[in-house]
């Protein structure tokens, strides 16, 4: 009997995954989720390294596209020892980065680069100001996503759109099946990855499907938070709700830095005698320094004004200016992972009921 | 829970005197509280103790100066809230303690390798103390953990256990885990051979995101908002994504904690991608005490460090 093939689906079993993984390493840096300790950081993969499938990674896999620290270009000036008035600067590009692939991204980490793409690329300039680091790296990554079989308790892809097998901003898909993982290109980018794989058959295609349906069943049914947007705009000068909500947070950086649609930066100098490096690095708005001028008045001096920041920009600044999109995909590391257990859909549902109050 | 009724009782008798009591509520999921802030009786229902109670209140008593405030606390926690005192950083008649015997605290690291080859600690559905144990409800069935099993490790060398500082004190005091912290978990670090002591402290800090819960997690770094770490005039670290500056922040902070922490263990809870921060901490401390008897939490005055004298009692200079 001759077996049906789906063509659009490949297979491999965790046995050959480690030659496929060696095989992607050769065209470019694979990123994977590896364990390390106590957390699960995506790590360049290299032969003879495991993939961790088993827990969910503790942070997103943003620092590939958006690095945590990126030198912009370096710099060199005279003006010193012999020639104290050379006032010559030479400015040096950074290198080039090369291609990369995510391999075991969550498809809200996938969706999370959309709430980056449209400011990165000049939203709002009439694409004059696109960020060319950004779109560099994000045109060279191939995101490879690994559906999820359950939620977590602090997941909530379902109420901003997505879902455990979403492919929104996935370049390919893969499912566990029995011994395996079946994949399915989304983009042509996924395709081109995938393209060397053996076809799956037809019934492993319909196990995947099967396994993705299943745990479409396991998610809650998405709270409606529709309301969001409009309500934390009605209670932005309700100092006492925010205080009572951010009563408990500890003003770290833990939920920004750990967050697929944070996307602040600081730049700095940073130079030792004549040679230095121009940086841009991750910044949060949960620190006072975020928004301290330099006259020394912050505008948002204190923690409720900031955690207001962050979940209204999330949940009502963006998606006023980006078609009703949140910039949140749901994932629950603020929530999974706060030292304080502060839980930002409590805050978002309590806006939507302190706001129809008053 | 019995002693949850009366700690209730004794946060509700005080309360009407105080801005607000802090404790801890119900948190995001089953194996995890919250702090939670009481300012009246509907809030004080929300209260719960016990083996979820893991965050230190005491770090909000410094923001919080100029108000009464009533916290309630773990022998651990008191020790934090003594050196503060100990500091002239809060006011002790600023203070109201509610303590409790503490029989420990849930270490999530430590349930989550419990339950690998489960689930994950975030599908933990429900959770059930039976005496000595945590009773899980998990996708596949009840799973059953010895709390000494999933405990921080602070709990195994706990020597008070009972906030003795505290203004009330509700049940009966329990005795010690221990008399005396052997520091046997340094003892096996410092077993390692150099090299890889360095290679171990390169991989933990590389993983670093740099987001200061560490620092902000700790109730005694109290120049939180001015820390060297940020600061841009002098700019004394980078913004580049190194060990050196990683690892140069956190020995600041241990050097910045050395005789004042008290080993409560929440900077190394806090830290999201488990760095054993801990063993930074602890290792000043053991040095400390050594050095000028001092333990931090439980004697009055101002820790070695941050005083001078001529002689130091426990330094034998003239014998050397
Ligand atoms: S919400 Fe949590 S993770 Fe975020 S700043 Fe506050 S304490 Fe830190
Ligand atoms: S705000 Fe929280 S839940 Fe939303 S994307 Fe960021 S980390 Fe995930
Ligand atoms: S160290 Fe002692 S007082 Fe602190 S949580 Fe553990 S058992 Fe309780
Ligand atoms: S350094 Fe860590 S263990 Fe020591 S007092 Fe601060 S938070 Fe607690
Ligand atoms: S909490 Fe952990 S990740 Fe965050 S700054 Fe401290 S050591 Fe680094």
């Amino acid at each position: 009997m001759v077996m049906s093939t789906d063509t659009a689906k490949k297979f491999v079993s965790f046995e050959a995954l480690p030659d496929f993984l060696a095989q992607l390493a050769q065209g470019a840096c694979v990123y994977a989720p590896r364990r390390e300790n106590k957390a699960v950081v995506y790590r360049p993969w290299s032969p003879g390294d495991n993939v961790e499938f088993a827990a969910r990674p503790t942070e997103s896999c943003k620092h590939v596209i958006f690095p945590r620290s990126e030198e912009l270009f370096s710099f060199t000036r005279g003006g010193e020892g012999e020639n104290p008035d050379d006032s010559s600067l030479i400015l040096q590009e950074a290198s080039e980065p090369g291609p990369a692939v995510i391999f075991g991204a969550l498809s809200c980490d996938a969706r999370g680069f959309l709430a980056f793409d449209p400011v990165y690329d000049g939203c709002g300039t009439g694409g004059k100001a696109r960020d060319v680091y950004y779109l560099k790296r994000r045109a060279i990554t191939t995101l490879v996503v690994r559906t999820c079989k359950t939620p977590l308790n602090t997941c909530f892809c379902t109420w901003v759109g997505g879902g455990p097998a979403s492919s929104e901003g996935a370049d390919a898909l893969m499912t566990e099946i029995g011994n395996g993982l079946l994949f399915e290109a989304v983009s042509d980018k996924g395709a081109a990855l995938l393209q060397s794989l053996p076809d799956a058959s037809a019934e492993q295609g319909a196990e995947a499907t099967a396994s993705r349906e299943a745990a479409q069943g396991r998610f809650p049914q998405p709270a409606d938070i529709k309301a969001a947007p409009g309500s934390l705009r009605a209670l932005f000068d309700s100092a006492p709700f925010w205080e009572k909500q951010t009563a408990q947070c500890l003003y770290c950086g833990a939920c920004t830095y750990l967050c697929p649609t944070c996307y602040c930066f600081n730049i700095t100098d940073e130079s030792n005698g004549i040679r230095g490096v121009r940086l841009r690095s991750w910044d949060n708005c949960m620190s006072p320094l975020f928004t301290l001028e330099t006259s020394g008045h912050n505008p948002r001096p204190a923690k409720f004004n900031r955690l207001k920041n962050r979940v209204g920009h999330k949940f009502s600044y963006y998606p006023k200016i980006h078609s009703g999109r949140f910039s949140c995909c749901g994932c629950g590391r603020c929530i999974k992972s706060c030292p304080s257990s502060v839980d930002i859909r409590k805050i978002v549902l309590d806006a939507i009921k302190e706001a129809a109050n008053v | 829970m019995a002693i949850q009724d009366d700690i209730k009782s004794a946060i509700a008798e005080v309360l009407p005197g105080l801005s607000c009591v802090i404790g801890w509520g119900a948190g995001p999921e089953p194996l995890r509280a919250a702090p939670l802030f009481m300012r009246d009786a509907a809030d004080v229902e929300k209260f719960t103790a016990g083996f979820l109670a893991v965050n230190n209140p005491a770090l909000f008593l410094p923001a919080l100066k100029g108000a009464k405030v009533g916290l309630v606390v773990k022998g651990c926690d008191a020790r934090s809230v003594g050196q503060l005192v100990a500091e002239n950083l809060v006011k002790r008649e600023e203070v109201h303690l509610i303590g409790y015997p503490c029989r420990g605290i849930i270490d999530m690291d430590k349930t989550a390798a419990a339950l690998e080859g489960r689930c994950e600690p975030g599908e933990v559905k429900g959770l059930r103390e039976e005496d000595g144990d945590i009773v899980l409800d998990t996708p596949g069935g009840e799973v059953r953990l010895a709390k000494t099993d999933v405990a921080a490790d602070k709990c195994a060398r706990c020597r008070y256990p009972n906030a003795e500082s505290a203004d009330v004190f509700v049940g009966e005091k329990i005795a010690p885990v221990v008399e005396r912290d052997d520091y046997a978990d340094l003892a096996a670090f410092e077993n390692m051979e150099l090299d890889a002591r360095k290679a171990f402290w390169e991989m933990e800090m590389s993983r670093c995101i740099r987001c200061y819960a560490c620092r902000n997690s700790c109730p005694l770094c109290v120049c939180r908002d001015h820390c060297v770490a940020a600061s841009r005039e002098p700019h004394w670290l980078t913004q580049a994504d190194g060990v050196r500056d990683k690892l140069f922040f956190q020995l600041i902070h241990a050097t910045h904690l050395a005789g004042r922490c008290t080993g409560c263990g929440e900077c190394e809870r806090a830290c999201p991608v488990g760095i054993p921060l801990l063993t930074l901490k602890r290792a000043f401390s053991r040095q400390v005490e050594g050095l000028f008897g001092y333990t931090a939490g439980l004697d009055q005055g101002m820790p070695p460090l941050l005083t001078f004298k001529l002689e130091e009692p426990a330094i034998k200079e003239r014998e050397w």
